[in-house]
């Protein structure tokens, strides 16, 4: 591995990481909101939370291409007021890591906060428990294996990302380039020793995330 | 304590729950088949469901006025719930879950403490132990610990012993009883078993498809039941249409299949009545056609069915129309009763008790 490989994977990790926590207070809250509450607009909102998911990664890149650039309306925003900028650097990634493994983490989340039995939650109220503290000390630990679980795919779902990142970041060597970015323009230029070295740190942070959660998982189901 | 609650209306699936109801008991057990709309009624007292309409005061607290839109969130209300399915929290150790909501042994409550409590209910062994590792009587008793040791002013209980066995159940009475009668909490108590609204209950709510059909004293109300509906749901043995063919100085002369019985007139003159006749109530004699007594009923009646249950026998009889007796083993040996077999069944008039249809 070359200092430049290094390079390559260590800002995949960081970034991909980055990207996880920065999703994770949002991702829980409207996991929550989904899983225990009505509204008005839910069944919309859940369905575009999702659509990152079932979408071409290339389109999802375009439509924050399009948000986030110095013509869209964030983007022109950021610029003229603050003069900063998101495509082409590496906050571009970040914001597509972000984008594109919400959905993930929201899922399971989701589905770790509906199995959590409501009656606790609510003789826990009549206790004299305020709904923070319910939260605190019932709904997150009782949801928690599943929230982790879904947490390590949505950062596996990051390292693996190349659709949307090549939309809104390109692959500039030193700056913007990811693994999957790497693998894709070192097989079109032949460079396939390059390739294959980066290939297999990727199989290998991507087994150990899926391997993390499905014990997990599995785990969270013998326990009654 | 007095709990008062007016006006309350709550759509349910299939019907509105809808009360008014004022109780100054120390227990008091909302009886009715499932899905009467107790357990909801117990969720609006404890705040953990709004309705509509309410109006939920306790002592001198209001806690629900949807008039004034006041509304007290749950975990101010200081009232203990314990579910039907206990709801302990399976995470945390039994001393995790007692300790959860506890103020007892503070200035707030003097009265009693972790170790009373503890001690009160027989569960000092148990407290080491993961929640997950108990049975179902020990999980009973630490869900009623928790919520004793919030310090609750008003101790709402769904069915608490449903899930257990009879000798079981047998056992758990007795705690349930203590915790009433040391603490001076009151309950109430959601429950369709009418053993433990006897053994527990000061007064009684009858409560069908969300509606209340008859409170009263618990004796009162299961000798006594207002109509047909409450009768039947209180477990008055026999049910059965009648007319009334005489009335003369306040008895009536009923005919019921093709029996005629003498009982007491009802309140409101009818024509068309049910006849309720509890088993407990129903003589059994052997050659009663010699003998003289009081009784004014006596029915030659044929036995279709012996069936124990506990010390008692139920003997089911054929007297022109079926009609239940209560007899002890011993009665049921002494008379040496086999099915298919003719007894006189002798009923004393006020024991029939007539409920205009």
């Amino acid at each position: 591995m070359t200092a430049e490989e290094w390079q390559i994977v260590w800002f995949t990790a960081w970034v991909s990481a980055l990207s996880t926590l920065a999703i994770l207070p949002f991702g829980l809250a409207l996991a929550w909101l989904l899983a225990r509450r009505d509204w008005p607009g839910k069944s919309i909102v859940e369905t575009l939370v999702a659509l990152p998911m079932v979408m071409p990664p290339v389109a999802t890149g375009l439509i924050l291409l399009n948000i986030f650039g110095r013509r869209g309306a964030v983007g022109g925003f950021l610029h003229n007021t603050l003069n900063f900028d998101v495509i082409f650097t590496w906050r571009a990634v970040l914001l597509a890591l972000g984008v594109m493994s919400f959905p993930l983490l929201v899922l399971f989340a989701r589905v770790a906060f509906e199995e959590v039995n409501p009656r606790l939650e609510q003789v826990a109220r009549t206790l004299g428990a305020s709904r923070w503290r319910v939260f605190l000390t019932i709904t997150l630990p009782l949801a928690a294996r599943g929230i982790i679980a879904g947490t390590i795919l949505a950062f596996a779902r990051a390292l693996g990302e190349f659709g949307a990142t090549i939309m809104v970041a390109g692959n500039i060597p030193g700056k913007t380039s990811t693994l999957s970015l790497a693998i894709f323009q070192d097989v079109q230029i032949g460079d396939d020793s390059h390739a294959f070295r980066l290939l297999g740190v990727s199989v290998l942070l991507a087994f150990i995330a899926v391997w993390c959660s499905q014990f997990l998982l599995r785990r969270k189901k013998r326990t009654p | 304590m007095s709990l008062l609650l007016k006006h309350i209306s709550l759509p349910l699936a299939h019907f509105t729950l809808e009360v008014d109801l004022e109780t100054h008991n120390r227990v008091t057990a909302i009886f009715g088949p499932s899905g009467a709309g107790k357990t909801s009624l117990l969720d609006l007292i404890a705040g953990l469901r709004q309705a509509q309409t309410a109006f939920i005061q306790l002592d001198d607290r209001v806690l629900t006025d949807t008039a004034n839109r006041r509304f007290v969130p749950p975990h101010q209300r200081d009232i203990g719930y314990v579910p039907q399915d206990l709801a302990l929290f399976p995470h945390l150790s039994v001393r995790q879950n007692l300790l959860y909501g506890c103020k007892a042994g503070t200035a707030t409550n003097p009265l009693f403490t972790f170790d009373r409590v503890v001690e009160v209910l027989e569960i000092q062994a148990l407290i080491a132990r993961a929640v997950t590792a108990l049975s179902g009587g020990e999980k009973q008793r630490v869900a009623l610990a928790r919520a004793l040791l919030a310090s609750p002013r008003l101790l709402l209980l769904d069915e608490p012993l449903a899930s257990l066995d009879a000798p079981l159940k047998a056992k758990i009475i007795p705690y349930l009883a203590r915790i009433r009668d040391e603490f001076h909490i009151p309950m109430l108590y959601v429950t369709h078993d009418r053993l433990e609204a006897l053994a527990l209950a000061d007064n009684i709510v009858v409560m069908v498809n969300g509606k209340v059909l008859q409170t009263g004293p618990v004796l009162d109300v299961f000798n006594r039941p207002a109509d047909a509906g409450v009768a039947k749901l209180v477990g008055m043995e026999t049910i059965h249409p009648g007319q009334i063919t005489e009335v003369k100085e306040g008895l009536v002369t009923v005919k019921i299949g093709h029996a005629t019985l003498t009982a007491l007139a009802p309140a409101v003159a009818a024509h068309e009545v049910f006849a309720c006749i509890r088993g407990e109530d129903v003589i059994l004699q052997q050659d009663a056609a010699h003998a003289t007594s009081s009784v004014r009923n006596r029915l030659l009646a044929r036995i279709v069915a012996l069936r124990a249950e506990g010390a008692l026998v139920r003997v089911e009889l054929d007297a022109g129309f079926p009609l239940h007796a209560y007899i002890t083993r011993p009665a049921c040996a002494e008379l040496a009763l086999r099915e298919g077999e003719n007894i006189t069944a002798l009923i004393k008039a006020p024991a029939i008790h007539l409920v205009p249809r």
